[in-house]
């Protein structure tokens, strides 16, 4: 039962060297990872490495520095003006964030019915955030003006509900929350558009057998809507506080941290001890205290929201 | 057996209180002990439209108390609009619908009390099995202790019982199938819907839950109504079927009716697989003459009816063989075991022919077949009504 063996011999390749390099599937591998993996080097972990290094040297500009192990961290745990800007940032970061998806929900919610120029709406709520944040931080600025602010105009010469100008930016309270508005503004279309695209991949049939179950709009909601938007809420989330927290511009732009320093965000503190200041190695520290907040925003939302019990297991179709 | 089924034997405050229409049978015509609440439907002149295009003209149709009435066409016909308006989902824009004796036309759907399972299940994903069924139950917030027993007893009856505590997305087609059914039951209301509910399964489970539902439907006797664009479901399934066609009702009877006398061209070639062989001609006093040249006998018809140009109508398995026939070419031989299905050619124009004999010609030989004239039809070729 000898067949084909004999009949076809295998005709013998012979392949240069460099054909042979490239079949070998572990050079191949790292060869197809290089590009990737030297970016993510030069562009992320190099950054990354060199500022966690600065923060434990007292490296300023013009002077390169000596390894000082925590004196950088010691010395901002006793600076009230890091304090602050740390409750600042959780402040900032809580309620805006809250801010940001009740709106956003609920303008969600809203595009997601049948509107008339629902694309056209759609496309105007992007607006805030396609728009430059230092551009649209000069409009707040105006807005919160002390002498041309449209809002304090209304109030007082249009409506007469004030007597004075509203002081926005001159003390402490009054800034905060302005920044926390002007942050909200901005962060809505986000939101907004990403839980829409979230809403628009629930089964209308779903609804419609709630419906016939005698689930009312509230129950609908709380039983459909919020439990199948859930994974997207987390990732959104997730995102959303990431941003905040680390935000710079926006408060940079319409106050740098005054009045008297009480609306410095860590980031904006950390840019302002770092580059203007002068002192790399405590800007640096400022911004390495950042990374636990920030890790732990990320777990919480990855494991307490991201993953479902009814998403895992098998997919039977 | 049917003990089992009773679910509605104490029914907490349910949203119908516009209504004294709930029919129920206590121990009088029904097994000891078991309560099962039915109506009827009414729907009478029923029309839809969308903007200026009309859907559905004017649709008339009786569904008696515990009667399960197919509503069958092919896609785009308005079956499935209709049942949407039975159920509430759509208004409705003409005439009036009744579930019992209330008029529903402005009553919500959660008011109707009917249950209704989609073409795909719309199962709750992020609910258990158990929660899926229980949910309606807990919107109107029953006992837990009545929903436990609800829940399970539906389980018991569809076999879910070891599934309970599954998520949808791990169930196989015919589970969730099972599933949404399930959610059915446990409402025990008035009406069952069904949309398509088999469309989404292989033809293996589908040939499985048709049987299945049939059986449910003895045991449970709800009023059902049922959508599907297979006229086999249709047959197997109903105890009336609805033909529907661009929004009117071109037929309503018992299966073997619609079969044996369809009413006109479109029920004729819509029912029945294979379906009717349909031959264009001249009724003529010695039978009836095709286009071909082929004079067919055919059964009795009116004298006037003759010279009309007509269509011929003859189901495959009335084809018979024998010597004195007509003479026909066959063209393909698909044996089947217990019978015989033949494509033949004759006066130009194939037919499908079914012959319980096996037949030993070959593709290109000729074969001599009759119809059974006591069973042929014949429609007029203008309008497509029975002569």
């Amino acid at each position: 039962m000898t067949i084909a063996a004999e009949a076809r011999p295998v005709p013998q390749l012979t392949q240069s060297w460099l054909v042979r390099l490239f079949d070998y599937k572990p050079f191949l591998i790292f060869i197809c990872l290089l590009p990737a993996l030297g970016l993510l080097l030069v562009f992320l972990s190099y950054p990354l490495g060199l500022g966690i290094w600065l923060a434990f040297t007292d490296t300023r500009i013009g002077r390169s520095g000596v390894f000082i192990g925590f004196e950088n961290f010691e010395s901002l745990w006793h600076d009230p003006v890091f304090i602050t800007s740390v409750w600042n940032t959780l402040l900032y970061t809580g309620v805006a964030t809250v801010a940001k998806f009740g709106l956003g929900l609920w303008l969600a919610l809203l595009l997601n019915n049948h509107l008339p120029f629902k694309s056209l709406l759609r496309a105007l709520i992007l607006v805030p955030w396609i728009v430059p944040t230092v551009l649209s931080a000069i409009a707040f600025w105006w807005i919160y003006d002390p002498q041309f602010s449209i809002i304090s105009y209304v109030l007082v010469d249009v409506l007469g509900w004030r007597d004075t100008y509203v002081d926005f930016l001159g003390s402490p309270w009054p800034a905060r929350w302005s920044l926390i508005a002007a942050n909200v503004w901005r962060g809505i279309p986000f939101v907004a558009i990403s839980l829409l695209a979230g809403l628009q991949t629930i089964s209308p049939t779903l609804y419609e057998a709630a419906m016939l179950d005698g689930a009312n709009a509230w129950q609908r909601f709380r039983h459909v809507t919020l439990p199948m938007l859930m994974p997207i809420l987390a990732i959104v989330l997730t995102f959303s506080v990431l941003f905040t927290f680390t935000d710079f511009q926006l408060v940079y732009a319409i106050t740098r941290g005054g009045p008297i320093n009480s609306t410095h965000l860590m980031a904006t503190l950390a840019f302002q001890r770092g580059i203007p200041g002068g002192q790399l190695g405590e800007g640096a520290a400022i911004a390495v205290a950042m990374i636990p907040f920030l890790v732990m925003a990320t777990l919480f939302s990855y494991f307490a929201l991201a993953r479902r019990k009814w998403q895992q297991g098998e997919d039977n179709d | 057996m049917r003990g089992l089924v009773s679910i509605g034997s104490q029914k907490p405050m349910v949203c119908n209180a516009a209504g004294g229409d709930r029919v129920r049978h206590p121990g009088a015509n029904q097994s000891a002990g078991e309560t099962t609440k039915m109506a009827s439907v009414q729907i009478a002149d029923v029309r839809k439209a969308y903007g200026s295009t009309q859907v559905i003209h004017g649709v008339d149709i009786d569904i008696n108390d515990g009667e399960f009435v197919i509503l069958v066409g092919p896609s785009g016909c308005g079956k499935s609009t209709l049942l949407r308006m039975i159920a509430g989902l759509e208004n409705i824009s003409g005439g009036e619908i009744r579930i019992g004796s209330r008029v529903v036309n402005d009553v919500p759907p959660k008011e109707r009390d009917i249950a209704m399972v989609f073409q795909n299940y719309a199962l709750y994903p992020h609910m258990t099995v158990a929660d899926n069924m229980a949910f309606s139950m807990k919107l109107r917030k029953a006992p837990k202790s009545e929903i436990d027993e609800r829940v399970n007893k539906a389980a018991g009856i569809l076999g879910l019982t070891n599934l309970l505590e599954r998520y949808p997305r791990q169930l196989s087609g015919g589970q969730r199938q099972r599933v949404a059914m399930g959610r059915a039951i446990v409402r025990d209301p008035q009406v069952f819907l069904f949309d398509e509910p088999l469309s989404n399964l292989d033809a293996k489970l589908r040939v499985q839950m048709r049987t299945e539902i049939k059986e449910l439907h003895q045991r449970l006797k709800t009023t059902t109504v049922y959508v599907t664009h297979d006229q086999i479901e249709a047959m197997t399934m109903a105890d009336k079927i609805v033909v529907m066609h661009d929004g009117i009702v071109e037929q309503m009877g018992a299966p073997l009716d619609l079969y044996d006398n369809p009413a006109n061209l479109f029920v004729a070639a819509f029912i029945g697989s294979p379906s009717m062989n349909l031959l264009k001609g001249t009724i003529r006093a010695n039978g009836f003459e095709t286009e071909g040249g082929v004079i067919w006998p055919v059964g009795k018809h009116p004298a006037d009816s003759n010279d009309r140009a007509a269509v011929l109508g003859i189901r495959p398995e009335h084809l018979m063989l024998d010597p004195n026939g007509l003479s026909a070419e066959v063209v393909v031989i698909e044996p089947m075991g217990s019978e015989t299905q033949v494509v033949v050619r004759c006066g130009g124009q194939d037919l499908t022919c079914i012959f319980r004999e096996r037949i030993g010609a070959k593709p290109g030989e000729t074969i001599k077949i009759r119809p059974d004239t006591s069973v042929t039809h014949l429609f007029d070729a203008a309008t497509g009504k029975r002569i």
